[in-house]
């Protein structure tokens, strides 16, 4: 078996080596470079647009404006991407109208690029400024529901029972307001793309993004193209967290600059401007909940508004996951999108879960605290066994295990209950917990595979690379299907060339690409079985793909003592030097509907706050991850630390600050917005219980992108609590808030 | 009118990766964009231009710099080592080899920063508890979060001078 044991990364040696090539890198003999010129008010219009200055200097070759940008497609249709919200997207250079702080204006293109970034500083750019409101407090009262369009977004579970009665008459209530800022992705690499210009004037374009065909698509509406005259490869992408769901304004430009110009162009973001791109949406959520004394929930209310632009309605599952990780009789759950003078948000790491389990696992921890039960005694006393708003099983939920097995690794037994009850030295230390959810997903994608004759297997699908370890896995399941070793396997993703894989986002990308490999590895073992079975004397004569197995790149009966016949020896006699396949998974609805599907985790930390300076440290974390089949566990692991530095970050550093009289985020870089750096980050001990499913797809897989932070912030907040007696509901927890 | 100074170059001469190379520069371009737009060494990586996240971290002279703060005119005569020139042919330096065993990246895009960043760590000697590691990589940002595992990397590539 090559999966579910640890392997090393196939693309490892090229990661360490600096060979590894990302979008801003690649080159063309005629590439120009465009720097990419923002407004610095939040709502207005453009009086005038003075480029004098820059053009009248050697080298410089043009400034687009929308005074000069070519009229291209009318419709919002043509500019929407396949993961758009409804609305009317942003169209770059479109007309004189500014909808955000940091919306593109300019585009200049020059010979080099220190050249096209002095130039973009001569730029004039007079404006009208219009008021703007960036309070989300002032525009709480016109939440409305979000406009429909968003793939995923599922608007809330109707009420069950009389919620608010309930909580009324309840013994035990608490009902408390979560907040957080807006969050900004910054995935280390910015956001860059290559238009390279071939010989025949079709386009080559090397486009950070989390979907070349999404990137594709829209290329060819917006400018109308046609798919054989656009390509876009992307062999590496240097994180994406949801920033290269939807395809950015770099994107644009640099297409529209190299068409004009008839030149490959290269338009890289700075780290400034990736704070003018989308961002997980500032919001604010009231939780409210009803107990027996013994525990038993009886009430649960969890509303949530988010921000918006006023162009798009961007909107995330916030508020689901309250109907159905607890057993609850009564509830009610809303979400509404209120719009902000601000780009459109985007969806960020685990969007929603993480912002509707940071409120929800905040308050659970609070009603343990009001009932003086333990955190974790309170969450399985209400434990869910099914899905109560649907009204079906779950496939599978080791929920339970993660508990137990991850309460074990860190020692819960041994935590004092009282809130400042437990001190190392000067600092009070504290012990929190919290849940987390994700949903598994799978989505149709295709793939096609290529055996030669010298038992080398190149697996190719158009998904994408941000650093789960797609390479890695695909490969490991294509050696395991024909039992090759997997130095033997190439897999090929990020080109358009390729056949179609679903946009990588979600955590979805296993159970969907991964089912669209193991469907064509299928395809070529019922092929070589059927080439076998013409063989002179064939053991296989009569037997099904059941009967048999691939191994030591062979294929032998699965019972009996008949020898292995090698692969090499089938494709001979059958005079092939290769054999290819092409092969499509998509989700079996019929029986994947009738159950929900989704990851669990729990998450337990332990906090040291020095309460003379208010600061907070993670001294460490374990957690206890269900998700389905592991395929590699070392690069689950890295998934599932990757995403438990997130919560890290979300609940004790980072913040994109808004000047409200600017209507700007105003620490723009990542000196003043903070990430976790080494320092910040302890052990963190990941444990992957055992859950078998074969519902959710043919691997049995749930995806790991996202589960790992889900839950963390609350977690977080939930031992400051402990260690502090204080109760955080505004994140980041800065030492102001606890001084 | 300012004036323009992509006109006017220099001549610097700088050691690659080994290799000597006369340049003719100009006073504007930072070592990292002389790497990566000239001299093709895309490993070294961009990611915010301004000193504050260490992906663009090269060795000058053995000593880790943030080759974004430093203009490429006031190299001239420097030994620069890059993430191209860690590995010594097809044998990768002990440190590339740990960040492949200890899975210490994901992405990848921080990786050739932290590689050369450890490198000269390692050279510092200043490092050798677990927490010091953290502390004195700090100026090196994963967005994916590795962290851990690049400290476990650096820890095994530390371990054979620690016994010495
Ligand atoms: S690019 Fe030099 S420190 Fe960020
Ligand atoms: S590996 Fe992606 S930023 Fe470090």
């Amino acid at each position: 078996m090559t999966t579910g044991k640890p392997h090393d990364r196939v693309d490892g040696r090229a990661k360490v080596t600096g060979q590894a090539r990302y979008a801003g890198e690649f080159s063309a003999p005629d590439l120009v470079h465009g720097v990419v010129v923002t407004t610095a008010i939040a709502r207005g219009k453009i009086v005038r647009i003075d480029a004098a200055e820059a053009l009248a200097l050697p080298g410089v070759l043009q400034v687009f404006t929308h005074e000069n940008a070519p009229r291209l497609a009318w419709r919002d249709r043509s500019w929407r991407d396949m993961v758009a919200p409804g609305g009317s997207p942003l169209r770059p250079l479109h007309d004189a109208e500014i909808q955000f702080s940091g919306q593109p204006v300019a585009l200049v293109v020059a010979e080099s690029f220190e050249l096209a970034r002095h130039a973009a500083g001569l730029v004039v750019v007079v404006v009208e400024a219009a008021p703007h409101q960036t309070r989300l407090a002032e525009v709480e009262a016109e939440a409305h529901e979000p406009a429909r369009g968003k793939k995923g977004y599922t608007p809330p579970p109707k009420p069950r029972g009389r919620a608010d009665e309930a909580l009324a008459a309840a013994p035990v209530r608490v009902e408390a307001t979560y907040e957080h800022p807006a969050l900004h992705h910054n995935p280390m690499e910015p956001h860059a793309t290559t238009v390279v210009v071939e010989a025949d004037g079709n386009l080559t374009i090397h486009d950070k993004t989390q979907g070349v065909g999404n990137s594709r698509d829209y290329v060819c509406k917006v400018f109308g193209l046609s798919t054989d005259q656009v390509r876009v490869v992307t062999p590496f992408v240097g994180g994406g967290f949801g920033s290269g769901l939807r395809p950015q304004y770099q994107l644009f430009l640099a297409v529209l600059a190299a068409r004009e110009l008839r030149r490959s162009v290269r338009v890289v973001l700075t780290r400034q401007q990736m704070f003018t791109l989308g961002y997980r949406p500032w919001t604010r959520q009231r939780v409210a909940l009803g107990a027996e004394r013994d525990g038993s929930l009886r009430a649960l209310v969890h509303e949530a508004v988010g921000n918006t632009s006023r162009f798009e309605d961007y909107c995330e599952n916030v508020v689901p996951w309250s109907g159905v990780l607890y057993e609850c009789p009564n509830t009610r759950l809303e979400y509404g999108v209120a719009p902000l003078d601000l780009y459109t948000p985007i969806d960020a790491r685990a969007p929603g879960a993480v912002t509707g389990l940071w409120a929800l696992e905040s308050a659970i921890d609070e009603l343990a605290d009001a009932l003086d039960l333990d955190p974790l005694a309170l969450r399985l006393r209400n434990y869910a066994e099914e899905d109560q708003d649907h009204r079906r099983p779950f496939s599978s939920k080791a929920l339970r295990d993660c508990y137990r097995e991850g309460a074990a690794r860190f020692g819960w037994h041994r935590r004092s209950r009282a809130p400042r009850s437990m001190r190392a030295g000067p600092l009070q230390i504290g012990w929190g917990m919290a849940t987390g959810i994700w949903e598994a997903q799978q989505a149709p994608s295709q793939a096609k595979a290529l055996l030669t004759a010298d038992g080398r297997l190149h697996v190719a699908s158009a998904s994408g690379e941000i650093g789960p370890g797609t390479y890695t896995i695909m490969s490991q399941i294509a050696a395991e299907q024909l039992g090759l070793p997997i130095a033997a396997v190439r897999f090929e993703l990020g080109d358009t060339a390729l056949p179609p894989a679903m946009i990588q986002g979600g955590s979805a990308t296993a159970s969907s690409v991964g089912s669209a490999v193991l469907a064509v590895c299928k395809a070529l073992q019922h092929s070589l079985l059927k080439l076998a079975q013409t063989m002179p004397d064939s053991p296989f004569a009569g037997r099904g793909l059941d009967d048999v197995v691939f191994l030591d790149r062979g294929l032998r009966l699965r019972s009996g003592t008949a020898d292995a016949v090698p692969i090499a020896a089938i494709m001979r006699h059958a005079g092939l030097g290769s054999l290819a396949e092409q092969a499509t998974a998509i989700p079996d609805m019929a029986r994947q509907s009738r159950y929900t599907s989704n990851a669990h985790s729990a998450v337990f930390v332990e906090v040291a706050v020095d309460e003379a300076l208010g600061t907070v440290t993670v001294k460490r974390v374990v957690s206890a991850v269900a998700g389905g089949r592991i395929l590699n566990p070392k690069t689950a692991r890295s998934q599932i630390l990757g995403g438990v530095v997130w919560g890290i970050g979300m609940a004790l550093e980072e913040h994109s600050m808004l000047d409200h009289g600017l209507g700007r985020f105003v620490n723009h870089n990542l000196g003043e917005y903070h990430v976790p750096v080494h320092a910040d980050v302890p052990e963190i001990d990941v444990l992957f219980v055992e859950e078998r499913d074969d519902v959710v797809n043919p691997l049995g897989v749930k995806g790991l992108g996202e589960i790992g932070i889900v839950g963390v912030a609350a977690a977080i907040a939930n031992a400051v609590f402990h260690a502090t007696g204080r109760r955080i509901r505004e994140l980041p927890i800065t030492l102001d808030k606890l001084l | 009118m300012l004036p323009v100074m992509g006109d006017e170059t220099c001549a610097i001469t700088l050691k690659v990766n080994g290799a000597t190379l006369r340049l003719q520069v100009a006073p504007w371009t930072t070592l990292l964009d002389l790497l990566r737009e000239r001299l093709g060494l895309t490993g070294t990586k961009k990611g915010c231009d301004h000193g504050q996240c260490g992906a663009c971290t090269v060795l000058v002279d053995g000593v880790r710099i943030n080759s974004c703060l430093s203009l490429a005119v006031m190299r001239d005569g420097a030994s620069v080592t890059t993430v191209e020139g860690l590995a010594e042919g097809e044998a990768l330096h002990p440190l590339q080899q740990a960040f492949i065993d200890h899975d210490a990246f994901q992405c990848g895009y921080c990786t050739p920063g932290q590689l050369c960043s450890a490198v000269g760590l390692l050279a510092e000697g200043h490092a050798s508890t677990d927490d010091q590691i953290r502390e004195l990589m700090s100026g090196n940002l994963c967005r994916c979060g590795a962290y851990p595992n690049i400290v476990a990397a650096i820890g095994q590539a530390m371990r054979p001078r620690r016994s010495a």
